[in-house]
């Protein structure tokens, strides 16, 4: 029976974790997500689950590394200088093969920055942050459903692929209210291959989880299974939103909370009779490269608008191959773009091209 | 009546990587030879430190794995969390339990964790060429030490065993040395004890062994024996902690 509930971010976030079946978390306190923490010391008991608020998000990565080894589901969520302290744990995780959810509430940075949403840390979420040559899926939810949706389904995506998945929502996302529905009797996310845990050699082979190959060529060859890996990930898990793309030839790309503005601003130019679209990536790792490309190839202008310095951007541009067609809008530590700011850049672009012809 | 001198189940018939008088050898047999006698081995999930014994995988034949340098409590924590009933312990030297993770270590003992920790303390740090470690002696030379180790900028010796002995939640604390066969016999009953500490529920255990360096004291294995003897355990004084 589908119930609804008026639910934060961050709650439906942990309720998402609790009803893929994640019964391991390990956590400290930061803001913008101390509901989640919270939410979750009461969810894991109520449910026979672990809590653990750790002594730091470090130790936090760790002991969701620990709890991953056995095959159990584990999370453990945090906000930008938090996920920094989490990296070596991650890039452990995806040399060590092990699945696990890592969730990130993003705030204004870099430092100690300010508590409020921001999109600051998608190069530290797609293009490392932590040492090596690895990948995360990164999925950006735009909405409290899709925050729980995303959360619930990284647990089948981390399973699927052995690795660690993160979702990377922000302050803004975390702290809102809004409507979120799911079945009650929703199943928990089905467990994959456990041919690789460690749960003592009863009757079989010892195992040992390492990312440690010091071998001549050993490395190379574990990092080519990996990388054989990923790119089957880039085939197959490519995932982003379309609004009103159809007939666009002026596209706002974005992602998380600036896409729910970017929508609004379409609405608004296509009143003004502004050709407006937007393309919204929704795995930020895999990104959408391809569709992107296509879409360039039918001669259009891009807007890309980021609660950062630009960082999106830099994917974008890649994708189209030609950094005139591709404009940015950003803002900085923690503020938020508004419908007027968008417009503006928008209708500059179309400026710009009208001058040209 | 001619028996065998032969490995223990528990460990790996592998060529030792250590150096020449290393203690390591010693105590990883010694752990073998406890869990072969508790019949633990198919029960066990060892996690290893980064420093010398990262390695340590390679000679026993019982479920194991990496951590991230210091975090080795932390990622016992969550091993044992979800298997309660299995032997989950730790193997973790100066570095790795006295300094880049004493947050872990002090954490998991104020939790009552109901891991064992087996803590090599061999006063330097050896994998990575014998820089100074917490627990170096004051007056000694190592890499970083290169003028000795002087308290006022270098700071003290750490007690760790000492620290935790104040929390409620550790159990079982004990420090051995295993620089004459009485000593290796005295690590053997305290390996147990520390595991039996585990497997009867009662909480968080530790032991810490003196272990020697030969390569990075500059002494000959003897000599290093010698040291332990008439120098670290002045400092580390043997016995049990706390009970």
């Amino acid at each position: 029976m589908k119930k609804k509930y008026l639910s934060t971010g961050n709650e439906a976030c942990g309720e998402g974790a609790v009803r893929a079946g994640c019964r391991f978390y390990a956590g400290y306190p930061i803001t913008p997500q101390n509901e989640l923490t919270a939410y979750m010391s009461r969810r894991m008991e109520e449910e026979n689950g672990i809590f653990i608020q750790a002594e730091s998000e470090l130790a936090a990565v760790s002991m969701v590394f620990g709890a991953a080894v056995t095959g159990a589901k584990a999370m453990t969520t945090s906000s930008s200088p938090g996920i920094s302290l989490k990296q070596e744990g991650i890039s452990y995780m995806a040399g060590c093969e092990l699945p696990g959810v890592i969730v990130n509430v993003v705030r204004g940075g870099p430092g100690l920055g300010n508590i409020s949403g921001a999109q600051s840390d998608y190069f530290q979420s797609t293009k490392g942050g932590g040492h090596g040559d690895y990948r995360m899926i990164v999925l950006a939810p735009a909405s409290v459903q899709e925050t729980f949706d995303f959360t619930y389904e990284s647990f089948g995506l981390a399973d699927k692929y052995r690795m660690p998945v993160m979702v990377l929502t922000d302050g803004i996302l975390g702290q809102m209210m809004e409507k979120l529905e799911f079945d009650d009797d929703i199943q928990a996310v089905p467990e994959g291959d456990r041919s690789w845990v460690l749960d003592g050699a009863k009757a079989r082979e010892a195992r040992c989880i390492k990312s440690l190959f010091l071998g001549d060529g050993a490395l190379e060859a574990h990092n080519i299974k990996l990388q054989k890996k990923y790119r089957k990930i880039e085939k197959e898990e490519v995932r982003y939103e379309t609004y009103k793309l159809e007939d666009a030839d002026k596209v706002i790309v974005a992602y998380g909370s600036v896409s729910r503005i970017g929508k609004a601003c379409v609405d608004r130019l296509r009143e003004e009779g502004v050709k407006a679209g937007l393309f919204r990536p929704v795995t930020l790792w895999p990104f959408p490269y391809k569709e992107l490309s296509d879409l360039a190839k039918k001669g259009t202008r891009f807007l890309v608008a980021e609660m950062s310095a630009g960082q999106m951007v830099e994917d974008v541009r890649l994708a189209v191959q030609d950094d005139m067609r591709v404009a940015f809008y950003g803002r900085m530590g923690g503020e938020v773009p508004t419908e007027e700011e968008i417009i503006e850049q928008v209708k500059r672009i179309k400026e710009k091209e009208k001058r040209k012809k | 009546m001619v028996g065998r001198f032969t490995k223990p189940r528990s460990m790996k018939d592998v060529t030792t990587h250590y150096c020449p008088g290393c203690g390591h050898g010693i105590i990883h047999r010694l752990i073998c030879e406890v869990i072969d006698e508790l019949g633990e081995r198919e029960n066990t999930i060892a996690v290893a430190p980064v420093g010398c014994a990262v390695l340590a995988y390679d000679y026993w034949d019982f479920d194991t794995m990496e951590a991230a340098h210091g975090r080795t409590p932390a990622v016992a924590t969550g091993v044992k969390r979800v298997l309660p009933d299995r032997l989950v312990f730790t193997y973790q030297g100066d570095g790795d339990l006295a300094a880049i993770g004493t947050a872990e270590i002090i954490h998991a003992g104020n939790r009552g964790e109901k891991i064992s920790v087996i803590f090599v303390n061999n006063g330097v740090y050896g994998m990575t060429g014998g820089q100074m470690a917490p627990t170096t002696l004051l007056g000694q030379t190592t890499a970083t030490s290169q003028f000795t180790r002087r308290a006022e900028k270098e700071g003290f010796p750490l007690k760790v065993l000492e620290m935790m002995s104040v929390l409620p939640g550790v159990a079982y604390l004990e420090r051995t040395s295993i620089h004459s066969p009485k000593d290796v016999m005295s690590t053997k009953k305290a390996i147990r004890k520390v595991f039996q500490t585990q497997l009867d529920g009662k909480g968080f255990s530790m032991l810490e062994i003196i272990s020697p360096c030969p390569t990075y004291w500059g002494l000959t294995p003897v000599k290093s024996l010698e040291r332990i003897e008439k120098e670290v355990v002045k400092e580390y004084p043997l016995g049990v902690i706390k009970q």
